[in-house]
């Protein structure tokens, strides 16, 4: 079985975030990118299926502008056998990111499609369901857990609010995979050496017959309101004074 | 970082604990060394029992998970408090120096209004004990001045009347250098915590000295700076106490010594002088070039109040890379060659051998037991290599860079210098690398008692001492080392269940001797303080340290400003 993993270039998690001073977006120039987290989960869980046996080949693709590659080229290290990029502008909405997805599942028909459950950047939180939804496929999403047996079912955990849920699933699926499913392995040197060689296949939309059109429009980008830093009161009076005149809450 | 501060909290607040268990001839003479007698006690209270553990007998053979380190501590937990009893050079409070009165008091409360003098039992503990929890003073009186004519008002009334003082900054040094020795006044400059100003073009910051290092890195950030110098301590560090002490850290091999990016200060004399030094000049060449002085005599000839430093553009490309090498010699290769092939771009190459990883480990594995959480993401599995080096490389273009350090590691791995390793693919892994590293100091603290040396020695000659250390001590402890190779500094540690005098003995004065016939420094960045002050001689000719003593006696003729340390108090006794 061949596993297809989705993987999403964003603003490094530990880096702080500005917007651009013309509202337009985020700054993302000059700014470290890497891997989107849950992106480098559900690859990390693409890998695992591949080391126990249940599946041959894990094939990680990302659809964005070049430097796009460099991200596969950390997905090839960390173990993925080899790569597909789709050149395309960047800021896709996730309806257009899931037709292309559907339209690389059908030239590479793997049986298994692991995606992160969103990405850190603009929280979609989309591109699963709706890939899942196109192909026609089960979906089980948030996968805090993912056991795969040899009749061709997956055993997915979800967290859900409350507990648990597991649902079984008949492959081929959509998973999508949240923080605590595995802790994703390092890219260790003898392998950034061997992925320098690993194939990374170029796709343009015309090839795969895809159109970008968004009917959505960002009208402005803002920062969240900046917190007011805190008094310190010098006595219950002033407290009490200031709860019902300033606050209005007594 | 963080963790270290929440057990360091708990600790204090567990303080009347540790207190009734302190020895009580703290009064007139101090047993001066840098060993002590650990304290054991039966029922160490609820609270501290989980974080002071003593984990030496896991350390050994951690492997076979340490159950019973959960289930049953209780007979394990000891006080990880030291006290001084040990027969080593007893340094004697001077007569000379007075005793506070109410006068003085009253007289500072004067200057300083009420907020400004500190007499809580509570927060004196904490500032009369230092970091390590080596140093313990019995001062009874903290003032807080908020600038330098404050400071200069201080300094002019205890000279007169012959008090002794000591100035504090974050107090996080390693030598006893920043903590009273008996009853000096503690000056602390947490209160002068300023930015003053910063020239965007040249990127030169003026700042007052208590601003926290973390603080000033976290400024010049949002500008586009960074701060020349990083240490595993600029959560609490301050700036003052930096320049004070000339810290060195883990950026010296790109940027250099603060004696170089200083570019001036202003320093109160012990007689109240406020001397004017602030230059914000790269080159100024009108006679001596006195701050030169005041950086790193540890707060002995005058406190300093204001910093003037040059700080390099913030450069977007960082790279770290954490690697294993099979041996010492190859170690000695990869930093040719990472000077060679890395050249300007390389910012930091430090190294630990096995032991300092395996403490890591047992570290992490102890965190995720006792708190349930996760511990560091490891590079690698176990620790199977003996030497480890971690490489940082900061420069402006990605790409470029990249493509440096690949051709780098690839003709490190090609020549056998390399027998594994990872490069950091995001930021968090990046800093992971880092918390290794900067994280043993505080996995040596929990793992029991730890001597340690800050010793610079021509690198090829470094490990040898290791291992001669190793043999000479044999099973009764382990020996650890890491630090900045580039910069030739070992951090040697060695550790043991408890403090104990053989153990010490059998270190000193053979670690001393040895460094100093190898033309080492016996202290590479920590500075003498208390610990070390008598040491001087292993290191500067007796020429030298006259002529240091002369200064002293111009500077501060009555010796005032942090007495008994940094030269060996003999030398002004006689006079």
């Amino acid at each position: 079985m061949k596993i297809m993993v989705a993987i999403k270039r964003v603003v490094d998690y530990a880096v702080k975030i500005r917007v651009k001073p013309d509202k337009s977006g985020v700054e993302t120039k000059n700014v470290k990118m890497s891997m989107n987290p849950f992106c480098e989960i559900a690859l990390e869980e693409a890998l695992r299926v591949r080391e126990s046996g249940l599946a041959s080949e894990v094939v990680a693709v990302s659809i964005g502008p070049v430097q796009f590659t460099e991200t596969l080229r950390t997905g090839l290290a960390m173990g993925a056998d080899r790569a597909i990029h789709v050149e395309a502008p960047e800021n896709i909405y996730p309806l257009t990111i899931a037709k292309i997805l559907k339209a690389l599942v059908d030239v590479e028909k793997p049986g298994l499609l692991f995606l992160g459950k969103q990405a850190i950047d603009n929280d979609q939180n989309q591109t699963g369901q709706m890939v899942a939804g196109l192909l026609k496929w089960p979906q089980g999403t948030f996968a805090s857990k993912v056991v795969l047996d040899k009749e061709k079912q997956a055993t997915v955990d979800r967290e859900v609010d409350g507990g648990i849920e597991t649902l079984c699933l008949d492959l081929p699926a959509v998973i999508t995979t949240d923080l605590r499913l595995n802790q994703p392995r390092y890219a260790t040197l003898p392998n950034i050496m061997k992925a320098k060689s690993k194939p990374i296949k170029k796709f343009t939309l015309q090839d795969l017959n895809v159109e970008i059109k968004s009917d959505l429009e960002v009208v402005e980008v803002t920062e969240p309101p900046k917190r007011k830093s805190g008094v310190i009161l010098s006595s219950v009076d002033e407290l009490i004074d200031k709860l019902k005149n300033e606050a209005r809450v007594i | 970082m963080e963790d270290w501060k929440s057990t360091y909290r708990l600790l204090t607040h567990c303080k009347h604990f540790f207190h009734r268990r302190l020895s009580p001839n703290f009064h007139n003479s101090k047993p001066f060394c840098t060993s002590g007698s650990r304290n054991h006690c039966s029922q160490p209270s609820q609270l501290v029992k989980p974080y002071i553990c003593n984990f030496q007998q896991e350390f050994q053979t951690f492997k076979h998970l340490p159950v019973s380190l959960v289930t049953n501590p209780w007979n394990r937990c000891r006080s990880q408090y030291r006290c001084f009893a040990s027969q080593a050079s007893i340094i004697q409070r001077r007569p000379d120096f007075s005793t506070i009165s109410s006068e003085d008091l009253s007289y500072f409360k004067n200057i300083l209004g009420e907020r400004g003098v500190v007499q809580d039992e509570e927060t004196l503990d904490a500032v009369n004990t230092d970091w390590m929890r080596k140093y313990k003073g019995t001062s009874k009186l903290m003032l807080q001045p908020r600038t330098a004519e404050e400071v200069s008002q201080i300094l002019k009334y205890c000279n007169s009347r012959c008090l002794a003082v000591v100035p504090q900054g974050g107090n996080t040094g390693l030598v006893g250098g920043s903590v009273p020795a008996f009853d000096e006044v503690i000056v602390s400059i947490s209160h002068m915590n300023k930015i003053i100003s910063l020239d965007k073009v040249s990127g030169i910051l003026v700042c007052e000295a208590g601003c926290i290092l973390e603080n000033l890195i976290a400024f010049l950030d949002n500008q586009g700076f960074v701060m020349p110098l990083d240490l595993g301590a600029k959560g609490s560090c301050q700036i003052g106490g930096n320049v004070s002490t000339n810290a060195g850290g883990l950026r010296l091999l790109r940027y250099g010594s603060l004696h170089g990016s200083v570019l001036g200060l202003e320093v109160v004399l012990a007689n109240g002088t406020v001397l004017d030094m602030l230059g914000t000049l790269r080159k100024d060449n009108t006679g001596y070039d006195l701050k030169h002085l005041f950086i790193g005599s540890e707060g002995s000839l005058g406190i300093v109040t204001k910093v003037s430093i040059l700080t390099p553009p913030k450069l977007s490309s960082v790279n770290v890379c954490f690697l294993a090498c099979k041996d010492y010699a190859s170690c000695l290769k990869l930093l040719l060659e990472a000077k060679r092939k890395l050249g300007e771009i390389l910012s930091a190459f430090e190294f630990l051998d096995h032991g300092a990883m395996d403490l890591h480990y047992l570290l992490c594995y102890v965190e995720q037991v006792l708190k349930h959480l996760e511990g560091v993401r490891n590079p690698f599995p176990s620790s199977m290599h003996n030497f480890y080096v971690l490489i940082e490389t900061t420069g402006s273009s990605e790409s470029y860079d990249r493509e440096k350090l690949d051709a780098f590691l690839l003709h490190s791995m090609e020549n056998d210098l390399i027998s594994d390793g990872v490069v950091a693919q995001d930021i968090t892994q990046a800093s992971s690398c880092w918390h290794i590293r900067e994280g043993i100091p505080e996995a040596l603290m929990k793992a029991g008692g730890v001597y340690k040396y800050d010793l610079s020695i021509p690198v090829e000659k470094m490990y040898d001492l290791v291992e001669e250390m190793g043999v000479r001590l044999g099973a009764s402890a382990k020996v650890v080392a890491y630090g900045h190779l580039g910069d030739g500094n070992l951090h040697l540690n060695i550790s043991t269940p408890q403090y104990d005098d053989n153990i010490l003995s059998q270190i000193e004065p053979f670690v001393y001797e040895w460094t100093s016939k190898h033309k080492g420094s016996i202290s590479a960045e920590h500075g003498l303080g208390l610990m070390k002050a008598n040491k001087i001689h292993y290191t500067k000719s007796p020429e030298t340290v006259q002529l240091m003593a002369n200064i002293k006696k111009l500077l501060d003729p009555n010796g005032i400003l942090n007495p008994y340390k940094v030269l060996p108090p003999s030398l002004f006794t006689e006079s």
